[in-house]
């Protein structure tokens, strides 16, 4: 199915790291490489890039504030709107994520991750906030329809240290390309789209979304009332 | 091409002077700038309908039959009148009031309105603010064309034989926009109907509001009203001029830095990003001609002026350098690149009543005697045909 030739598969790592060079990064790019070389192997050509929140913070700020979505922020959206899977990092403030990327998050059509592959990645200064990636960001990815893989990372300063992060590392790779190899995200959306509830404007580009009246359903029972009823 | 200007009625402390107009200061000096936009030569004065402070305009068709009947020749509009919270017969009312006052200067303009807390006051829920819309205005327009309506439908109660009154000057309703800048519905019933589709094109990127109206626009021509290019388009926007640029952007700083929506941005940035104009008149001249090229061809632009706390005599300055330095050349400029066959204006009353009785004689209603109700019998009005009986509605 998959050639040479093809177009090479994109993993975004969205990242709410904050210092330089951030651990909350650092673990989300081991993850990313691992999957590209793992995609690699099967003769799959991807291609990491990076959204990095900090330097969109103040766009981040209008959108949640008064809605304006600037022109860096709405790259980022169309760039996430476009990816096969997203590597989502933060680190962990005050027991949850960060402010700056649930603010982001809260600024995303709820369409725009329906079916993607998303790995979860946390960093914190204790293990005590072992659970935020599972407790506080599933959640989260569960709302926008997203597909979770099923292990998360998190890394405490110890971590960094344990051969055992680099196994964790190696086992969510393997599901994130799992995921992406198969195609599943085209397989829910091609046939299932318009079942999901949409918002007119939405960033969504999925492959099974008409380019351009076909988000728009002229059987519902509003649409019928438009029409005189 | 029409031009004028839009309201929203908020009454805001001016940043400069510190001064806080009351709401009767606030409401001749509405008076004043519509009556100063008539002088000017604008083509549209516009306000809007809102029931909380710090709005003053909770009665847009008695401030616009005083408006009307000091004016000569500005067409009034409104921006918006709330089709959700407000009952569907008391609009068909007071529009058509205030239509036959004016002579046929008015149009109006639907909105659903955002304010969550005023829906309950009206005894509507918010959480079917579309459905309201929609329904409403099925029901408005019916009032508008028939003399005699049964009417059955979720939010308001049923009619039988139910006249409103007065008809529509020369029996043709005035026409109608629909204000929406994120509902597909309500521009599919825009479109549905041939009426106009407004978008407000404030606080929001340039370009923001394209993919609705164009989805109004094909709409328009798949109900079979004229080609989409046809489509009756209006857009807001903002302005604030002066001769020289520099002095615009030092005037109105203080206003906009002042503003109640929580921008961060500086006011370049914000001109930049935004439909709002500042600067000369050339500079305004040139972003308005940058909406016909975005949305194309289309039939009315009004500008929000008297907003942010500008006080009056600085409002009638703007009115002037508008209607002296940036409209002509607009019309001219805008009139020019038109595409043929492209209407200039959504249609006047003048078009309407021409369109529907071409030359022939102008339906004048004029009503039989008072038998009680309409339920029975034939129409309320002497020209109706004594053998159409109306309908009992199906218990």
């Amino acid at each position: 199915m998959t050639t040479p030739t093809a177009e090479p598969r994109s993993i975004i790592v969205v990242t709410a790291g904050v210092s330089d060079p951030s651990s909350t990064t650092l673990l989300a790019n081991r993850l990313a490489q691992k999957s590209v070389d793992l995609l690699g192997g099967r003769g799959i050509r991807a291609e990491v890039s990076t959204i990095e929140l900090p330097a969109l913070v103040g766009e981040i700020g209008k959108a949640s504030v008064v809605g304006f979505v600037g022109q860096e922020l709405q790259g980022a959206i169309d760039r996430l709107a476009r990816a096969d899977a997203v590597i989502a990092a933060t680190p962990v403030y005050k027991a949850d994520v960060s402010g700056l990327f649930k603010s982001f998050l809260d600024v995303l059509d709820n369409d725009l991750l329906i079916a993607k592959p998303v790995a979860l990645v946390a960093t914190a200064g204790t293990s005590r906030h072992a659970l935020v990636p599972d407790e506080r960001m599933r959640p989260l990815f569960a709302y926008l329809r997203a597909l979770t893989i099923p292990t998360s990372l998190f890394a405490a300063p110890e971590d960094w240290a344990e051969r055992s992060l680099s196994t964790r590392v190696e086992r969510a790779a393997t599901e994130l390309a799992a995921l992406v190899e198969s195609g599943v995200t085209a397989s829910i959306t091609d046939v299932a789209w318009s079942g999901y509830q949409h918002t007119y404007g939405s960033s969504a580009r999925p492959t099974g979304a008409a380019a351009e009246l076909g988000e728009i359903d002229f059987d519902s029972d509003l649409m019928r009332l438009a029409t005189g009823g | 091409m029409q031009f004028g200007i839009f309201s929203v009625s908020d009454i805001t402390s001016d940043p400069v002077s510190g001064h806080t107009p009351s709401e009767a200061e606030r409401i001749q000096a509405t008076v004043a700038t519509a009556r100063h936009a008539d002088e000017a030569g604008l083509d549209v004065f516009a306000v809007g309908e809102h029931h909380n402070p710090p709005f003053f305009d909770s009665s847009p068709t008695t401030l616009l039959a005083a408006i009307a009947a000091q004016t000569r020749q500005i067409q009034l509009s409104t921006s918006t009148t709330l089709i959700t919270t407000n009952d569907p017969v008391r609009i068909a009312e007071d529009y058509a009031m205030l239509q036959h006052l004016s002579q046929g200067r008015l149009d109006l303009m639907l909105g659903r309105g955002n304010t969550v807390p005023v829906y309950p006051w009206f005894g509507k829920d918010i959480r079917k603010g579309v459905h309201l819309a929609l329904e409403n205005y099925n029901l408005l327009h019916r009032l508008w064309r028939e003399d005699v309506v049964d009417w059955d439908g979720e939010f308001r109660t049923p009619l039988q034989g139910f006249t409103a009154t007065p008809r529509p000057l020369d029996d043709v309703p005035p026409f109608v926009w629909h204000g929406s800048i994120r509902t597909p519905e309500i521009a599919e019933q825009a479109a549905y109907y041939g009426n106009g589709f407004f978008a407000n094109n404030i606080l929001a990127p340039m370009g923001h509001f394209k993919p609705l109206v164009d989805f109004y626009r094909q709409r328009f021509e798949h109900y079979g009203h004229g080609r989409a290019q046809d489509a009756f388009v209006g857009l807001g926007g903002q302005a604030y001029i002066a001769k020289r640029s520099q002095d615009a952007y030092k005037n109105f700083r203080p206003y906009f830095d002042n503003n109640p929506f929580g921008l961060q941005m500086s006011l370049e940035e914000w001109a930049s990003a935004t439909p709002t104009s500042v600067g000369s008149p050339q500079e305004v001249i040139e972003k308005t001609l940058s909406f016909q090229e975005i949305y194309g061809d289309y039939q009315r632009q009004l500008w929000a002026l008297d907003t942010l706390g500008l006080p009056l005599a600085e409002v009638l300055k703007q009115i002037d350098l508008l209607a002296e330095e940036v409209v002509p050349v607009l019309r001219k400029e805008m009139e020019a690149r038109r595409a043929p066959g492209v209407p200039s204006t959504a249609p006047t009353h003048a078009q309407l009543v021409k369109a529907k009785y071409g030359d022939g004689p102008v339906r004048q209603p004029t009503p039989n005697r008072n038998r009680g109700d309409n339920t029975a019998g034939a129409s309320p009005y002497q020209d109706g045909d004594p053998s159409a009986v109306a309908v009992h509605p199906q218990p």
